[in-house]
């Protein structure tokens, strides 16, 4: 490869990922740049009903582990991180990586929260249309806790270009974490379409992190993956024009392949000719793969339009409760006895006069996940019947459960393992606003 | 044959969409997973599956088809009962499509 190349890594690619091969990227990746992906549809929705309860939180709750096992090494190797762990507190997360980066003796670190994307007033003060079904966001404003625009990569480029180490976003578009570092480092116009569609393809790629390497993959026998315990997460090399060959870290679990890389393309995607981001409408309709070698992957291809004049925003809002029970039954007519319990649970329900609404029975290993309406062939010799349904309020929907549990001294014989739990729903529903109403701004602190 | 055959394929979703991208293993039965795999065929054999509208994209670059499933999962993975909320487990099912290559 020639010419100057960016090396951007994916540490993360949701809230709950694995922290080890972030590390390994960071001591072993000659990363420039190292990306944490952690924010997934409804995850700022829950962040900020964490927030209410206690104001000092509202970020992701592995920050600090991520933060104590990257910063050093990161910091000594000159890696820059950017992430979007601040989910509804970016601010909040910036001043306890401050925190951090002086617990560990690295002074001087420089940390960028950007923010602007929390819009929950301005939705709240207006009537925006939901693109995702009918109605307003009037409809359910009583309920609504967050409402956060997803922003390009703006910020980002800014705060890079305000020499932060570390940059803490709330709601950006996932691609823009990888964008962002690509058009501080290129010097790309904002007006580039073409490059920053391709730098949205390299973003796309790299975003589900172990994803591209073998993760989500696997089928044995047809599409083996080795040493997927110990998954190493990609990197890629961009170029200036935005191709990019992908790789990983020698020695690190699975495979980076053509196939991966296709697979993880569409991942997500509606229309692939018009993948809408803040930064661009990125077209995916001439990307091609090509293996370089072991676990080397080229990237090319990928053109990009206009960006839109909109940004999508997403709204949380509580929606009552739901509640669930599950019980198992085994052996020679497993099937019938959990029919038998689901219909018990279902009259129990409407006798007693318990407010459910939306309930839904089935058998896991029968008709819980399949969709195609087939029988199997022959009966399973174990089944679990679930009950779900939803309620308006906390003590009708642990109703349900406790009807599943009060199965094994009052149902069929032979039930066993009953679980009973509540979740309160917060959903999320979609608006647009126009964005000259969204203006992203950069606090910096040093640690 | 069946679909598992001659592809893989990766299930996500958006909101109360199911995308499935179905991808051949070698470019030549490209032009049969076009023939075979249609946007009805998938209906049909989603049977229990509530498909308001679906939408069929080609990448013959890729040797791909982009299935836009919408409705598919019941109001979206934070309202949905199922137990499979976000329809991970949906593309799977594709994989015992009869496939015909006459």
């Amino acid at each position: 490869m020639t010419g100057r190349t960016i090396r951007i890594g994916a540490g993360a690619g949701f809230s709950g990922d694995r922290i080890e091969p972030a590390l390994e990227l960071v001591e072993h990746g000659a990363l420039d740049y190292l990306a944490f992906e952690c924010l997934a549809e409804r995850t700022i929705a829950l962040a900020q009903a964490a927030r209410r309860v206690d104001p000092a939180v509202g970020f992701d709750p592995l920050l600090e582990s991520r933060m104590r096992a990257v910063l050093p090494a990161a910091r000594s190797r000159g890696v820059k991180i950017v992430t979007n762990m601040g989910a509804a507190n970016p601010l909040g997360a910036a001043r306890l990586v401050t925190r951090i980066a002086r617990a560990l003796g690295l002074h001087g670190v420089r940390i960028a929260a950007v923010l602007g994307d929390d819009v929950l007033d301005i939705v709240r003060s207006d009537r925006f249309p939901l693109v995702d079904r009918a109605g307003t966001s009037r409809d359910i404003e009583p309920g609504m806790v967050s409402a956060n625009a997803y922003l390009g990569a703006e910020g980002i480029v800014a705060a890079l270009a305000g020499q932060a180490d570390v940059v803490i976003t709330g709601r950006v578009g996932d691609p823009a974490l990888f964008l962002g570092p690509l058009i501080h480092g290129f010097g790309w116009a904002m007006d580039d379409w073409d490059r920053l569609g391709r730098g949205t393809v390299v973003g796309h790629l790299l975003e589900c992190a172990g994803q591209v390497t073998g993760g989500y993959f696997a089928d044995p026998g047809v599409k083996d993956v080795p040493g997927l315990a110990r998954l190493g997460f990609p990197f890629a090399d961009v170029r200036e024009d935005g191709t990019a060959v992908l790789g990983k870290v020698a020695g690190s679990g699975g495979c980076l392949s053509v196939a991966t890389c296709k697979e993880q393309l569409l991942y997500e995607i509606l229309d692939p000719a018009a993948y809408l981001q803040a930064d661009v409408v990125a077209d995916f309709r001439t990307v091609a793969f090509e293996q370089l070698g072991a676990d080397r992957v080229a990237v090319r291809g990928g053109t990009g339009r206009a960006r839109p004049d909109t940004l999508k925003v997403s709204i949380g809002y509580e929606d009552g409760f739901v509640g669930e029970g599950q019980i198992s039954y085994a052996g020679p007519g497993a099937v019938a006895r959990g029919r038998l319990a689901l219909a018990i649970v279902e009259e129990r329900l409407r006798l007693t006069g318990v407010p459910v609404t939306d309930l839904r029975t089935e058998l896991i290993g029968v008709d819980s996940i399949d969709r195609t309406g087939r029988q199997a062939g022959t009966e399973p010799r174990e089944v679990r019947a679930r009950v779900a349904g939803r309620a308006p309020t906390r003590a009708a929907a642990e109703r349900i459960g406790a009807e599943v549990e009060a199965l094994y001294t009052n149902g069929p014989f032979g039930g066993g393992g009953a679980v009973a739990a509540v979740r309160d729903v917060l959903a999320v529903a979609s608006t647009l606003i126009d964005r000259t109403r969204v203006s992203p701004s950069v606090h910096y602190e040093v640690a | 044959m069946i679909l598992r055959d001659i592809a893989h394929l990766r299930t996500g979703d958006k909101g109360d969409i199911s995308q499935i991208a179905i991808f051949v293993h070698a470019a030549e039965d490209y032009e049969l997973l076009v023939r075979c795999v249609t946007a009805e065929r998938i209906v049909a054999h989603f049977a229990d599956l509530p498909i308001r509208a679906i939408r069929r994209y080609e990448l013959p670059g890729i040797g791909a088809l982009n299935f836009v499933l919408e409705g598919a999962l019941r109001g979206g993975v934070t309202r949905s009962l199922a137990l499979d909320a976000h329809g991970k487990t949906l593309g799977a099912q594709l994989l015992d499509l009869v496939i015909d290559p006459f």
